[in-house]
Protein backbone atom coordinates (compact mmCIF):
# COMPACT_ATOMS: atom_id res chain seq x y z
CA UNK A 1 0.00 0.00 0.00
CA UNK A 2 1.33 3.35 -1.08
CA UNK A 3 1.03 5.60 1.93
CA UNK A 4 2.68 8.74 0.55
CA UNK A 5 0.11 11.45 -0.07
CA UNK A 6 -0.30 12.68 -3.63
CA UNK A 7 -0.02 16.32 -4.65
CA UNK A 8 -3.81 16.62 -4.95
CA UNK A 9 -4.26 15.23 -1.46
CA UNK A 10 -1.67 17.62 -0.05
CA UNK A 11 -3.46 20.49 -1.80
CA UNK A 12 -6.73 19.38 -0.20
CA UNK A 13 -5.15 19.13 3.24
CA UNK A 14 -3.49 22.53 2.86
CA UNK A 15 -6.81 24.07 1.82
CA UNK A 16 -8.54 22.54 4.82
CA UNK A 17 -5.88 23.87 7.21
CA UNK A 18 -6.08 27.31 5.59
CA UNK A 19 -9.86 27.34 6.02
CA UNK A 20 -9.70 26.23 9.65
CA UNK A 21 -6.98 28.77 10.51
CA UNK A 22 -8.85 31.65 8.87
CA UNK A 23 -12.10 30.74 10.60
CA UNK A 24 -10.41 30.33 13.99
CA UNK A 25 -8.69 33.73 13.75
CA UNK A 26 -11.93 35.46 12.72
CA UNK A 27 -13.83 33.74 15.51
CA UNK A 28 -11.20 34.70 18.08
CA UNK A 29 -11.86 38.31 17.10
CA UNK A 30 -15.65 38.03 16.94
CA UNK A 31 -16.21 35.42 19.61
CA UNK A 32 -14.13 36.95 22.41
CA UNK A 33 -16.16 40.16 22.86
CA UNK A 34 -19.38 38.19 22.36
CA UNK A 35 -18.41 35.65 25.02
CA UNK A 36 -17.29 38.45 27.37
CA UNK A 37 -20.61 40.20 26.95
CA UNK A 38 -22.58 36.97 27.47
CA UNK A 39 -20.55 36.18 30.59
CA UNK A 40 -21.04 39.56 32.26
CA UNK A 41 -24.28 41.06 30.99
CA UNK A 42 -27.51 41.22 32.94
CA UNK A 43 -29.38 42.27 29.81
CA UNK A 44 -32.66 40.57 29.04
CA UNK A 45 -31.25 39.82 25.57
CA UNK A 46 -28.70 37.44 27.06
CA UNK A 47 -30.94 34.39 26.69
CA UNK A 48 -31.85 35.24 23.10
CA UNK A 49 -28.26 35.87 21.98
CA UNK A 50 -27.04 32.78 23.84
CA UNK A 51 -29.65 30.65 22.09
CA UNK A 52 -28.73 32.09 18.68
CA UNK A 53 -25.04 31.38 19.30
CA UNK A 54 -25.83 27.77 20.28
CA UNK A 55 -28.17 27.17 17.33
CA UNK A 56 -25.54 25.58 15.01
CA UNK A 57 -25.00 22.87 17.67
CA UNK A 58 -28.46 21.46 17.10
CA UNK A 59 -29.27 22.67 13.61
CA UNK A 60 -28.75 20.11 10.83
CA UNK A 61 -25.90 21.33 8.59
CA UNK A 62 -28.28 21.00 5.66
CA UNK A 63 -30.54 23.67 7.15
CA UNK A 64 -27.63 26.06 7.52
CA UNK A 65 -26.34 25.13 4.05
CA UNK A 66 -29.74 25.68 2.46
CA UNK A 67 -30.28 29.12 3.98
CA UNK A 68 -26.71 30.19 3.27
CA UNK A 69 -27.01 29.09 -0.36
CA UNK A 70 -30.12 31.24 -0.77
CA UNK A 71 -28.80 34.17 1.29
CA UNK A 72 -25.44 34.26 -0.49
CA UNK A 73 -26.93 33.66 -3.97
CA UNK A 74 -27.42 36.48 -6.48
CA UNK A 75 -30.92 37.27 -5.17
CA UNK A 76 -30.18 36.78 -1.48
CA UNK A 77 -29.45 39.66 0.94
CA UNK A 78 -25.82 38.64 1.46
CA UNK A 79 -25.40 38.05 -2.28
CA UNK A 80 -26.80 41.47 -3.15
CA UNK A 81 -24.40 43.03 -0.65
CA UNK A 82 -21.30 41.17 -1.89
CA UNK A 83 -22.19 41.97 -5.50
CA UNK A 84 -22.64 45.65 -4.67
CA UNK A 85 -19.17 45.57 -3.11
CA UNK A 86 -17.83 44.08 -6.33
CA UNK A 87 -17.00 40.73 -4.75
CA UNK A 88 -19.38 38.62 -6.82
CA UNK A 89 -21.33 35.91 -5.03
CA UNK A 90 -19.89 33.74 -2.28
CA UNK A 91 -21.10 30.17 -2.90
CA UNK A 92 -18.42 27.94 -4.46
CA UNK A 93 -15.62 30.20 -3.19
CA UNK A 94 -13.12 29.88 -0.37
CA UNK A 95 -14.57 32.96 1.35
CA UNK A 96 -18.05 31.50 1.04
CA UNK A 97 -16.81 28.54 3.06
CA UNK A 98 -15.22 30.92 5.56
CA UNK A 99 -18.51 32.77 6.11
CA UNK A 100 -20.43 29.50 6.46
CA UNK A 101 -17.86 28.05 8.86
CA UNK A 102 -17.85 31.17 11.03
CA UNK A 103 -21.56 30.61 11.63
CA UNK A 104 -21.18 26.87 11.96
CA UNK A 105 -18.28 26.94 14.44
CA UNK A 106 -19.41 29.98 16.44
CA UNK A 107 -20.63 28.05 19.53
CA UNK A 108 -17.37 26.11 19.70
CA UNK A 109 -15.54 29.39 20.22
CA UNK A 110 -18.06 31.32 22.31
CA UNK A 111 -19.23 28.68 24.78
CA UNK A 112 -15.84 27.62 26.22
CA UNK A 113 -14.80 31.29 26.42
CA UNK A 114 -18.04 32.26 28.12
CA UNK A 115 -17.57 29.49 30.69
CA UNK A 116 -13.98 30.61 31.27
CA UNK A 117 -14.96 34.27 31.71
CA UNK A 118 -17.81 33.37 34.05
CA UNK A 119 -15.51 31.32 36.27
CA UNK A 120 -13.25 34.34 36.85
CA UNK A 121 -15.97 36.07 38.83
CA UNK A 122 -16.23 39.74 39.80
CA UNK A 123 -13.49 39.89 42.39
CA UNK A 124 -10.30 40.00 40.26
CA UNK A 125 -11.82 42.72 38.09
CA UNK A 126 -12.93 44.73 41.12
CA UNK A 127 -9.39 44.53 42.46
CA UNK A 128 -8.09 45.70 39.09
CA UNK A 129 -10.52 48.61 39.18
CA UNK A 130 -9.32 49.70 42.63
CA UNK A 131 -5.81 49.74 41.14
CA UNK A 132 -7.21 52.18 38.56
CA UNK A 133 -6.93 49.79 35.64
CA UNK A 134 -9.19 50.77 32.75
CA UNK A 135 -11.78 48.23 31.58
CA UNK A 136 -9.71 47.38 28.53
CA UNK A 137 -6.54 47.19 30.61
CA UNK A 138 -8.22 44.91 33.15
CA UNK A 139 -9.55 42.73 30.38
CA UNK A 140 -6.15 42.13 28.82
CA UNK A 141 -4.02 41.98 31.98
CA UNK A 142 -6.46 40.17 34.29
CA UNK A 143 -9.28 38.44 32.43
CA UNK A 144 -7.35 37.09 29.45
CA UNK A 145 -4.54 35.45 31.49
CA UNK A 146 -7.08 33.95 33.89
CA UNK A 147 -9.17 32.64 31.00
CA UNK A 148 -6.18 31.26 29.10
CA UNK A 149 -7.23 27.58 29.44
CA UNK A 150 -10.60 28.61 28.01
CA UNK A 151 -8.89 30.34 25.09
CA UNK A 152 -6.80 27.26 24.41
CA UNK A 153 -9.71 24.85 24.36
CA UNK A 154 -11.95 27.24 22.41
CA UNK A 155 -9.25 27.71 19.77
CA UNK A 156 -8.55 24.02 19.42
CA UNK A 157 -12.20 22.98 19.37
CA UNK A 158 -13.04 25.63 16.77
CA UNK A 159 -10.12 24.64 14.59
CA UNK A 160 -10.86 20.92 14.84
CA UNK A 161 -14.58 21.40 14.29
CA UNK A 162 -13.96 23.45 11.14
CA UNK A 163 -11.57 20.79 9.84
CA UNK A 164 -14.33 18.23 10.40
CA UNK A 165 -17.05 20.23 8.69
CA UNK A 166 -18.82 18.42 5.86
CA UNK A 167 -22.54 18.93 5.34
CA UNK A 168 -22.56 22.69 4.90
CA UNK A 169 -19.58 22.54 2.55
CA UNK A 170 -21.21 19.84 0.45
CA UNK A 171 -24.18 22.14 -0.03
CA UNK A 172 -22.42 25.40 -0.87
CA UNK A 173 -18.92 24.32 -1.92
CA UNK A 174 -19.36 22.93 -5.42
CA UNK A 175 -16.34 20.66 -4.97
CA UNK A 176 -13.69 22.85 -6.64
CA UNK A 177 -10.11 21.58 -6.24
CA UNK A 178 -7.91 24.02 -4.35
CA UNK A 179 -10.87 26.29 -3.62
CA UNK A 180 -13.66 24.40 -1.87
CA UNK A 181 -12.76 20.71 -1.98
CA UNK A 182 -11.75 20.09 1.61
CA UNK A 183 -10.56 16.80 3.09
CA UNK A 184 -13.96 15.60 4.34
CA UNK A 185 -15.54 16.13 0.90
CA UNK A 186 -12.63 14.46 -0.84
CA UNK A 187 -13.03 11.40 1.39
CA UNK A 188 -16.74 11.28 0.58
CA UNK A 189 -15.96 11.39 -3.15
CA UNK A 190 -13.45 8.58 -2.86
CA UNK A 191 -15.93 6.40 -0.97
CA UNK A 192 -18.72 7.11 -3.47
CA UNK A 193 -16.41 6.08 -6.28
CA UNK A 194 -15.35 2.91 -4.39
CA UNK A 195 -11.77 4.24 -4.17
CA UNK A 196 -11.23 2.85 -0.71
CA UNK A 197 -7.43 2.98 -0.74
CA UNK A 198 -7.44 6.74 -1.33
CA UNK A 199 -10.27 7.16 1.17
CA UNK A 200 -8.27 5.23 3.78
CA UNK A 201 -5.23 7.46 3.44
CA UNK A 202 -7.08 10.73 3.96
CA UNK A 203 -9.43 9.27 6.55
CA UNK A 204 -6.40 7.99 8.45
CA UNK A 205 -4.88 11.47 8.47
CA UNK A 206 -8.14 12.91 9.81
CA UNK A 207 -8.48 10.24 12.48
CA UNK A 208 -4.96 10.78 13.80
CA UNK A 209 -5.34 14.55 13.67
CA UNK A 210 -8.66 14.60 15.52
CA UNK A 211 -7.38 12.23 18.17
CA UNK A 212 -4.24 14.29 18.74
CA UNK A 213 -6.25 17.49 19.12
CA UNK A 214 -8.52 15.92 21.70
CA UNK A 215 -5.59 14.29 23.46
CA UNK A 216 -3.85 17.65 23.73
CA UNK A 217 -7.08 19.23 24.91
CA UNK A 218 -7.60 16.75 27.73
CA UNK A 219 -3.92 16.50 28.67
CA UNK A 220 -3.56 20.28 29.04
CA UNK A 221 -6.75 20.67 30.94
CA UNK A 222 -6.01 22.17 34.34
CA UNK A 223 -7.37 20.39 37.42
CA UNK A 224 -10.85 21.64 38.42
CA UNK A 225 -10.80 24.49 40.97
CA UNK A 226 -11.18 23.33 44.59
CA UNK A 227 -14.38 24.17 46.45
CA UNK A 228 -16.90 26.75 45.26
CA UNK B 1 -16.11 22.64 28.32
CA UNK B 2 -17.75 19.48 27.03
CA UNK B 3 -20.46 19.79 29.65
CA UNK B 4 -21.68 22.84 27.77
CA UNK B 5 -22.34 20.70 24.76
CA UNK B 6 -23.59 17.60 26.54
CA UNK B 7 -25.49 18.65 29.64
CA UNK B 8 -25.71 16.10 32.46
CA UNK B 9 -29.45 15.85 32.07
CA UNK B 10 -28.78 14.05 28.79
CA UNK B 11 -27.91 10.95 30.80
CA UNK B 12 -31.49 10.61 31.94
CA UNK B 13 -32.54 10.41 28.30
CA UNK B 14 -30.49 7.28 27.59
CA UNK B 15 -33.16 4.87 28.80
CA UNK B 16 -35.72 6.57 26.63
CA UNK B 17 -33.36 6.44 23.67
CA UNK B 18 -32.94 2.69 24.09
CA UNK B 19 -36.68 2.17 24.07
CA UNK B 20 -36.94 4.12 20.85
CA UNK B 21 -34.09 2.26 19.19
CA UNK B 22 -35.46 -1.18 19.93
CA UNK B 23 -39.09 -0.23 19.59
CA UNK B 24 -38.86 0.87 15.99
CA UNK B 25 -36.09 -1.41 14.83
CA UNK B 26 -38.36 -4.33 14.00
CA UNK B 27 -40.99 -2.47 12.02
CA UNK B 28 -40.09 -4.28 8.78
CA UNK B 29 -43.07 -4.71 6.51
CA UNK B 30 -43.49 -7.33 3.80
CA UNK B 31 -45.58 -5.30 1.36
CA UNK B 32 -43.31 -2.31 1.22
CA UNK B 33 -40.47 -1.53 -1.14
CA UNK B 34 -37.80 1.12 -1.14
CA UNK B 35 -36.44 2.22 -4.48
CA UNK B 36 -33.05 3.84 -4.98
CA UNK B 37 -33.41 6.00 -8.08
CA UNK B 38 -30.93 8.09 -10.04
CA UNK B 39 -31.49 11.82 -9.52
CA UNK B 40 -32.57 12.34 -13.15
CA UNK B 41 -35.70 10.33 -12.34
CA UNK B 42 -36.82 12.85 -9.72
CA UNK B 43 -40.02 13.82 -11.52
CA UNK B 44 -40.59 10.77 -13.70
CA UNK B 45 -40.39 8.26 -10.86
CA UNK B 46 -42.73 10.28 -8.63
CA UNK B 47 -45.29 10.04 -11.40
CA UNK B 48 -44.66 6.37 -12.07
CA UNK B 49 -45.16 5.56 -8.40
CA UNK B 50 -48.41 7.53 -8.38
CA UNK B 51 -49.65 5.59 -11.42
CA UNK B 52 -48.53 2.30 -9.87
CA UNK B 53 -50.41 3.08 -6.67
CA UNK B 54 -53.58 3.94 -8.55
CA UNK B 55 -53.52 0.58 -10.27
CA UNK B 56 -52.30 -1.57 -7.39
CA UNK B 57 -54.07 0.06 -4.49
CA UNK B 58 -52.31 0.92 -1.29
CA UNK B 59 -48.93 -0.70 -1.89
CA UNK B 60 -46.18 1.14 -0.13
CA UNK B 61 -43.44 2.39 -2.40
CA UNK B 62 -40.78 4.71 -1.15
CA UNK B 63 -38.27 6.40 -3.46
CA UNK B 64 -34.89 7.79 -2.53
CA UNK B 65 -33.01 9.91 -5.08
CA UNK B 66 -29.27 10.30 -5.38
CA UNK B 67 -26.27 9.66 -7.60
CA UNK B 68 -26.10 6.20 -9.14
CA UNK B 69 -22.51 5.78 -7.99
CA UNK B 70 -23.50 6.47 -4.41
CA UNK B 71 -26.28 3.86 -4.52
CA UNK B 72 -23.88 1.35 -6.08
CA UNK B 73 -21.58 1.84 -3.10
CA UNK B 74 -24.42 1.73 -0.56
CA UNK B 75 -26.00 -1.44 -1.93
CA UNK B 76 -22.61 -3.15 -1.73
CA UNK B 77 -22.72 -2.34 1.96
CA UNK B 78 -26.18 -3.68 2.57
CA UNK B 79 -28.35 -0.59 2.08
CA UNK B 80 -32.05 -1.51 2.44
CA UNK B 81 -33.08 -0.80 -1.15
CA UNK B 82 -35.23 -3.29 -3.02
CA UNK B 83 -34.87 -1.89 -6.52
CA UNK B 84 -32.06 0.16 -7.98
CA UNK B 85 -32.70 2.44 -10.96
CA UNK B 86 -29.32 3.55 -12.24
CA UNK B 87 -28.55 6.28 -14.75
CA UNK B 88 -25.69 4.08 -15.92
CA UNK B 89 -26.58 0.45 -16.61
CA UNK B 90 -23.00 -0.56 -15.78
CA UNK B 91 -23.63 -0.17 -12.02
CA UNK B 92 -26.51 -2.69 -11.75
CA UNK B 93 -24.57 -5.07 -13.99
CA UNK B 94 -21.61 -4.89 -11.62
CA UNK B 95 -23.93 -5.50 -8.67
CA UNK B 96 -25.31 -8.64 -10.26
CA UNK B 97 -21.79 -9.85 -10.98
CA UNK B 98 -20.81 -9.25 -7.36
CA UNK B 99 -23.91 -11.03 -6.08
CA UNK B 100 -25.62 -7.98 -4.58
CA UNK B 101 -28.49 -8.03 -7.05
CA UNK B 102 -30.46 -10.83 -8.66
CA UNK B 103 -31.92 -11.63 -12.04
CA UNK B 104 -31.61 -9.68 -15.23
CA UNK B 105 -30.67 -6.04 -15.47
CA UNK B 106 -33.44 -4.39 -17.43
CA UNK B 107 -32.74 -1.32 -19.54
CA UNK B 108 -35.50 1.23 -19.04
CA UNK B 109 -34.44 4.41 -20.80
CA UNK B 110 -31.85 6.43 -22.63
CA UNK B 111 -31.02 9.72 -20.97
CA UNK B 112 -29.88 12.94 -22.61
CA UNK B 113 -27.87 15.86 -21.33
CA UNK B 114 -28.78 19.50 -21.94
CA UNK B 115 -27.46 22.96 -21.22
CA UNK B 116 -29.88 24.70 -18.94
CA UNK B 117 -29.97 28.16 -17.41
CA UNK B 118 -32.42 30.02 -15.22
CA UNK B 119 -31.07 33.49 -16.08
CA UNK B 120 -29.98 33.19 -19.75
CA UNK B 121 -31.73 31.74 -22.78
CA UNK B 122 -29.97 28.40 -23.02
CA UNK B 123 -31.94 27.42 -26.13
CA UNK B 124 -29.80 29.88 -28.10
CA UNK B 125 -26.54 28.47 -26.74
CA UNK B 126 -24.19 25.71 -27.77
CA UNK B 127 -21.37 24.10 -25.80
CA UNK B 128 -18.99 26.69 -27.29
CA UNK B 129 -20.95 29.43 -25.51
CA UNK B 130 -19.59 28.10 -22.24
CA UNK B 131 -16.17 29.55 -23.04
CA UNK B 132 -17.64 33.05 -23.21
CA UNK B 133 -16.41 35.43 -20.51
CA UNK B 134 -20.06 36.35 -19.82
CA UNK B 135 -20.61 32.98 -18.28
CA UNK B 136 -19.24 32.66 -14.77
CA UNK B 137 -19.98 29.36 -13.17
CA UNK B 138 -21.05 26.16 -14.86
CA UNK B 139 -22.62 23.40 -12.78
CA UNK B 140 -22.28 19.71 -13.59
CA UNK B 141 -22.84 16.56 -11.56
CA UNK B 142 -19.71 15.04 -10.04
CA UNK B 143 -18.22 12.85 -12.82
CA UNK B 144 -16.62 10.62 -10.20
CA UNK B 145 -19.88 8.96 -9.24
CA UNK B 146 -22.73 10.60 -11.16
CA UNK B 147 -23.28 9.27 -14.72
CA UNK B 148 -24.68 12.60 -15.94
CA UNK B 149 -21.52 14.31 -14.75
CA UNK B 150 -19.40 11.70 -16.52
CA UNK B 151 -21.27 12.27 -19.80
CA UNK B 152 -20.99 16.05 -19.38
CA UNK B 153 -17.24 15.62 -18.99
CA UNK B 154 -17.10 13.44 -22.11
CA UNK B 155 -19.07 15.95 -24.18
CA UNK B 156 -16.92 18.86 -22.99
CA UNK B 157 -13.76 16.91 -23.81
CA UNK B 158 -15.15 16.02 -27.25
CA UNK B 159 -15.38 19.73 -28.14
CA UNK B 160 -12.05 20.54 -26.46
CA UNK B 161 -13.63 22.72 -23.79
CA UNK B 162 -12.96 20.64 -20.68
CA UNK B 163 -9.56 22.18 -19.94
CA UNK B 164 -10.61 25.70 -20.94
CA UNK B 165 -13.62 25.93 -18.66
CA UNK B 166 -12.08 23.96 -15.79
CA UNK B 167 -11.89 27.05 -13.56
CA UNK B 168 -15.61 27.76 -14.00
CA UNK B 169 -16.84 24.30 -13.09
CA UNK B 170 -18.72 23.60 -9.88
CA UNK B 171 -19.87 20.11 -9.06
CA UNK B 172 -23.12 18.95 -7.58
CA UNK B 173 -23.27 15.72 -5.64
CA UNK B 174 -25.76 14.48 -8.24
CA UNK B 175 -27.49 15.93 -11.31
CA UNK B 176 -30.35 17.29 -9.21
CA UNK B 177 -27.97 19.32 -7.07
CA UNK B 178 -26.29 20.63 -10.24
CA UNK B 179 -29.74 21.78 -11.42
CA UNK B 180 -30.40 23.33 -8.03
CA UNK B 181 -27.14 25.33 -8.21
CA UNK B 182 -28.42 26.80 -11.49
CA UNK B 183 -31.97 27.28 -10.25
CA UNK B 184 -30.80 29.35 -7.28
CA UNK B 185 -28.73 31.49 -9.66
CA UNK B 186 -25.46 30.49 -8.04
CA UNK B 187 -24.31 29.05 -11.37
CA UNK B 188 -25.32 30.70 -14.66
CA UNK B 189 -25.49 27.49 -16.66
CA UNK B 190 -25.61 23.80 -15.91
CA UNK B 191 -25.29 20.57 -17.82
CA UNK B 192 -28.23 18.61 -16.49
CA UNK B 193 -30.63 15.83 -17.46
CA UNK B 194 -33.21 16.52 -20.15
CA UNK B 195 -35.74 14.87 -17.83
CA UNK B 196 -35.16 17.63 -15.27
CA UNK B 197 -35.03 20.53 -17.76
CA UNK B 198 -38.42 19.73 -19.32
CA UNK B 199 -40.18 19.43 -15.99
CA UNK B 200 -42.66 22.35 -15.71
CA UNK B 201 -40.97 23.64 -12.58
CA UNK B 202 -37.63 24.15 -14.33
CA UNK B 203 -39.02 24.77 -17.83
CA UNK B 204 -40.84 27.80 -16.43
CA UNK B 205 -37.48 29.40 -15.61
CA UNK B 206 -35.58 28.85 -18.83
CA UNK B 207 -35.09 26.98 -22.06
CA UNK B 208 -32.51 24.32 -22.77
CA UNK B 209 -30.08 23.28 -25.48
CA UNK B 210 -29.98 19.57 -26.27
CA UNK B 211 -26.35 18.45 -26.38
CA UNK B 212 -25.77 16.17 -29.43
CA UNK B 213 -25.54 12.60 -28.22
CA UNK B 214 -22.66 11.84 -30.59
CA UNK B 215 -20.44 13.77 -28.17
CA UNK B 216 -20.71 11.26 -25.33
CA UNK B 217 -21.27 7.59 -24.65
CA UNK B 218 -24.99 6.76 -24.43
CA UNK B 219 -26.68 7.29 -21.07
CA UNK B 220 -28.07 3.80 -21.05
CA UNK B 221 -30.10 3.38 -17.90
CA UNK B 222 -31.06 0.14 -16.25
CA UNK B 223 -32.63 -1.22 -13.11
CA UNK B 224 -32.31 -4.38 -11.10
CA UNK B 225 -33.87 -6.08 -8.08
CA UNK B 226 -31.42 -6.27 -5.20
CA UNK B 227 -30.56 -9.45 -3.36
CA UNK B 228 -32.63 -8.59 -0.29
CA UNK B 229 -35.79 -8.27 -2.43
CA UNK B 230 -35.17 -11.48 -4.41
CA UNK B 231 -38.40 -13.00 -3.13
CA UNK B 232 -40.39 -9.82 -2.55
CA UNK B 233 -43.52 -10.02 -4.73
CA UNK B 234 -44.08 -6.28 -4.63
CA UNK B 235 -40.59 -5.62 -6.00
CA UNK B 236 -41.32 -8.00 -8.87
CA UNK B 237 -44.70 -6.36 -9.52
CA UNK B 238 -43.08 -2.96 -9.70
CA UNK B 239 -40.34 -4.26 -12.02
CA UNK B 240 -42.96 -5.71 -14.37
CA UNK B 241 -44.95 -2.50 -14.19
CA UNK B 242 -42.04 -0.66 -15.84
CA UNK B 243 -42.77 -2.57 -19.08
CA UNK B 244 -46.42 -1.52 -19.23
CA UNK B 245 -47.64 1.16 -21.67
CA UNK B 246 -48.69 3.33 -18.71
CA UNK B 247 -45.14 3.43 -17.33
CA UNK B 248 -43.58 3.87 -20.79
CA UNK B 249 -45.85 6.84 -21.42
CA UNK B 250 -44.68 8.55 -18.24
CA UNK B 251 -41.05 7.96 -19.14
CA UNK B 252 -41.45 9.36 -22.64
CA UNK B 253 -43.37 12.35 -21.34
CA UNK B 254 -40.40 13.03 -19.06
CA UNK B 255 -37.84 13.11 -21.83
CA UNK B 256 -36.60 9.52 -21.81
CA UNK B 257 -36.48 7.30 -24.85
Amino acid sequence: MDVALTETELETIWLTLRLATTVTLILLGVGTPLAWWLARTRSRWKGLIGALVALPLVLPPSVLGFYLLLAMGPQGPLGILTQALGMGTLPFTFWGLVVASVFYSLPFMVQPLQTAFESIGERPLEVAATLRASHLDAFFTVAVPLAMPGFLSATMLTFAHTVGEFGVILMIGGNIPGETRVVSVQIYDHVEALEYLQAHRLAGVMLVFSFLVLLALYAWRPPPPKGG
Amino acid sequence: MMHVIFPNSMKSLYALALIFMFGFGQAAHAEKITIAAAADLKFAMDEIVRTFRQIHGSDEVEVIYGSSGKFNMQIRHGAPYDLFFSADIAYPRELVKAGHAVGEVRPYALGRIVLWSASLDASKMTLESLASPHIGRIAIANPKHAPYGKRAEEALKAVNLWERIQSKLVMGDNVSQAAQFVQTGNAQVGIIALSLAINPELARQGGYYLIPDVLHRPLEQGFVITRRAASNPLARRFADFMDTPAARAVMIKNGFR
